[in-house]
């Protein structure tokens, strides 16, 4: 019997997205071709562009196909930053630590390349950004902020943040937002037009598509420079033959993951609380990483007095599987630097547990879970804090 | 039994693990992560630490069906492995790392590890054998292929250890075999190539390696008189025994080659001289350890073997504990041995015990 509780790392594809994956690659014809089949192709792709504008509430226009995630960040970030420089030098980059490295990354490759200087935002305890201290840089350092970039769903601890909120502040200044949306859209209401944002990252293998497809919603206003050079596809900005079967499984996986959205998140809130009411009476010392609003299929405990590489190894000899901070690509789990940038320990942050649920769990994943718990946690124990 | 197989992505820890499967037991392999930073990929002759050496490894367990895991021991490696070579080095002597590694990773922080999550043994692909006596006492043994035998490195595992050991290549004649095996199971790993360097040293070159992590100081290099013969950059990395790498100007008088005599860490003087000078007749440590049984009355002079390399010969000596320290009387003259290198003890296959060497004596000081 096997459990799949880390839903935030992947999610099953759903099974209409697949079907329509496979029968669009069934089409020939590449779609910037000029004849028959090039039409066809091209036709499925633009079908997926309208149907992912409409489940993010954007403009077709608006909607650039990327290969995830990672590159989404990418484009945005080196994007606008050079943008921002063309009309006089703006070095500044508002983010936090708390982000995905896939943004941090490239933020750090700006700075160590490129001269630009972040500025990291506190984030408290709770889960929440100091809006005060980013309220004191907008006022302080003003035009010569590059851009924001801050993430709509943390992806470690599933806090939300005020994305619209941070928007709007920045908007006064005439600073570009970005944000990454990937643990947020799909799993709570997103609307990219009311958002103020000026891009948006987007994953389909958090939503139910196959890995190896997302999308960054660029708003009309916004030219950022381009990364990839080529024939100059979606809109200049990321080049290379359109992949309209992965585009349209997207697209498909989107509309549907929004579609039962609320239904969806209730259910999965539910699982979810008696999870961790569970998980709380058999580990009284535990502690929820957050209190700030958050995400309803995300948990995410310190247990005090283990490493994360034991638990996770017990629950996974078990045939459950969860996840703690992320691994290198070693397979090292190390110390989560979302609770690290957070305040908490080295000991703390090396103790943590991330339960996400996602469309196909069940009461009985959640039910296997739970009763492996307080074995896991004694076990774990024992083998201390030895690394 | 429940057994930690630890895998470095080598095909001698993969095949090991292959027979633990074989021999019914519960495998389930571990990669240490011992570096913070692990390069992308494998460079030189060094044979793990790296992305790609814990990929093979993984690719090797899900060849033999079982679970694979990474766990990071680098905080732990750094402080007692890393440190403590630098230390030593500092301090003019000459450590070796690998004995540092089983004695207190592998054999230790891992097993521990490994007991506390429900496992009863650790298994890793050294060549040694594992021998129960008639009273149950466990003894380790050389392996059957003399030209592998890892004994040697072994010699800090106590009775304790061995207990919950596993070392399935102690019966294999060669590594040509084990090599051979590896391809008959479909081991990818099968002809990748030996490693023999130290792990956490990228180029292979230890000295310059050290500059980064000991202050340099300059010195100068004198003969058994105290003459100054030349100068050096720093007294780290010097090694008792070598004569490579000493850029004297001038020739000895009797035109022979000179050797690395003594360290002064103190001073930063290196002793240098001729190699007949470099002849020891007895050695000594603190630091001993007894591997599986120890002797009954060690306080009585005994006669063993004893080897102070890793890939040395086992010599005809003495041995006897006194004061605490245990000393080690040579029946034939070692040429180059320094403290800090380990001295381990046998009789016959068997491997009694180890010492690291606090200090040597010369043959001409004992007058012998």
């Amino acid at each position: 019997m096997s459990v799949f509780l880390d839903h935030a790392s992947t999610t099953p594809v759903r099974p209409k997205a697949l079907e329509a994956y496979l029968e669009a690659l069934a089409h020939l014809g590449n779609p910037s071709s000029v004849h028959a089949h090039g039409r066809e192709t091209r036709e499925l792709l633009e079908q997926a562009r309208e149907k992912l504008a409409k489940a993010s509430h954007c403009d077709k226009s608006e909607v650039i196909f990327t290969s995830g995630g990672t590159e989404s960040n990418n484009h945005a970030i080196k994007g606008i930053y050079w943008q921002r420089q063309l009309d006089r030098p703006r070095k500044y980059i508002i983010s936090a630590l708390t982000e995905h490295h896939a943004l941090i990354d490239p933020i750090e490759w700006l700075e160590k390349h490129e001269g630009a200087v972040p500025l990291w935002l506190p984030v408290a305890r709770d889960g929440q950004p100091d809006l005060v201290v980013y309220e004191d840089w907008l006022a302080k350092y003003g035009d010569e902020i590059a851009l924001v970039s801050l993430m709509w769903v943390n992806n470690e601890t599933g806090a939300i943040w005020d994305i619209p909120g941070i928007a709007g502040l920045a908007k006064q200044y005439g600073i570009p937002v970005h944000s990454d949306a990937v643990a947020a859209f799909g799993h709570i209401e997103i609307s990219f037009q009311d958002s103020g944002l000026a891009a948006m990252s987007i994953s389909g293998h958090k939503l139910g598509a196959p890995i190896g497809v997302g999308a960054l919603l660029v708003a009309r206003s916004q030219k950022p420079i381009s990364i990839i050079h080529g024939g100059g596809q979606e809109r200049g900005l990321r080049s290379g033959t359109m992949n309209y079967p992965h585009a349209l499984s997207l697209a498909i996986a989107a509309e549907l993951a929004v579609g039962d959205m609320a239904e969806r998140e209730a259910r999965l809130e539910g699982l979810r609380d008696s999870l961790e009411a569970s998980l709380l009476a058999a580990i009284p010392q535990a502690q929820k990483t957050i209190s700030g609003p958050r995400i309803g299929h995300t948990s995410s405990f310190v247990l005090p007095g283990v490493q994360s590489d034991s638990v996770l190894f017990l629950f996974d000899q078990h045939g459950i599987s969860v996840s703690a901070g992320s691994a290198c690509q070693a397979g090292v789990l190390g110390a989560s630097h979302v609770l690290l940038a957070m305040g908490y320990s080295e000991a703390e942050s090396s103790a943590v547990i991330r339960v996400t649920l996602g469309h196909s769990t069940t009461q009985q994943d959640i039910d296997l879970f739970t009763s492996s718990i307080a074995e896991v946690y004694a076990t774990a124990l024992k083998a201390g804090l030895n690394r | 039994m429940r057994v930690l197989a630890a895998m470095s992505g080598g095909v001698d820890s993969a095949v090991a693990a292959a027979r633990a499967v074989e021999l019914g037991h519960e495998v389930v392999g571990v990669h240490l992560a011992l570096s913070r930073m692990p390069g992308t990929l494998r460079t030189g002759s060094r044979g793990c630490c790296t992305i790609e050496d814990s990929m093979d490894a993984q690719r090797a367990a899900t060849k033999l069906g079982i679970d694979f895991y990474v766990w990071d021991f680098s905080e732990r490696f750094k402080l007692d492995v890393v440190d403590d070579f630098v230390a030593e080095y500092q301090a003019g002597r000459t450590p070796n790392p690998c004995m540092r590694c089983n004695e207190r990773i592998k054999f230790a922080a891992l097993l521990e590890k490994g007991l506390a999550l429900g496992f009863d043994a650790v298994c890793t692909g050294h060549y040694a054998s594992i021998f129960e006596d008639e009273l149950g006492n466990l003894e380790l043994h050389r392996s059957l292929e003399m030209a592998k035998d890892q004994s040697y490195v072994l010699g800090v595992l106590t009775s304790e250890q061995l207990k919950h050991s596993l070392f399935p290549l102690g019966a294999t004649a060669s590594k040509d075999l084990v090599r051979k095996e590896a391809q008959e199971r479909g081991l990818s790993v099968a002809n990748k190539p030996d490693s023999y360097d130290i792990c956490f040293i990228p180029e292979g070159d230890t000295r310059d390696w050290l500059k980064d992590f000991t202050s340099a100081e300059p010195g100068v290099i004198i003969d058994e008189a105290g003459n100054q013969v030349g100068t050096h950059d720093g007294h780290v990395g010097f090694t008792i025994g070598q004569r490579k790498g000493l850029n004297l100007g001038r020739p000895a008088k009797d035109g022979k080659p000179r050797y690395v005599l003594e360290i002064r860490p103190k001073t930063k003087e290196v002793v240098v001289g001729p190699e007949a000078a470099l002849q020891i007749a007895q050695l000594a440590g603190s630091r001993f350890s007894w591997c599986g049984k120890a002797p009954e009355h060690p306080e009585v002079e005994f006669d063993c073997q004893v080897q102070v390399r890793a890939h040395g010969d086992a010599m005809e000596a003495s041995a006897v504990l006194e004061n605490g320290e245990l000393v080690i009387n040579l029946k034939e003259k070692l040429i180059g041995v320094a403290p800090g290198q380990t001295a381990v003890l046998y009789l016959g296959t068997r491997v009694l015990g180890q010492t690291t060497i606090d200090r040597t004596v010369s043959a001409a000081v004992l007058n012998v």
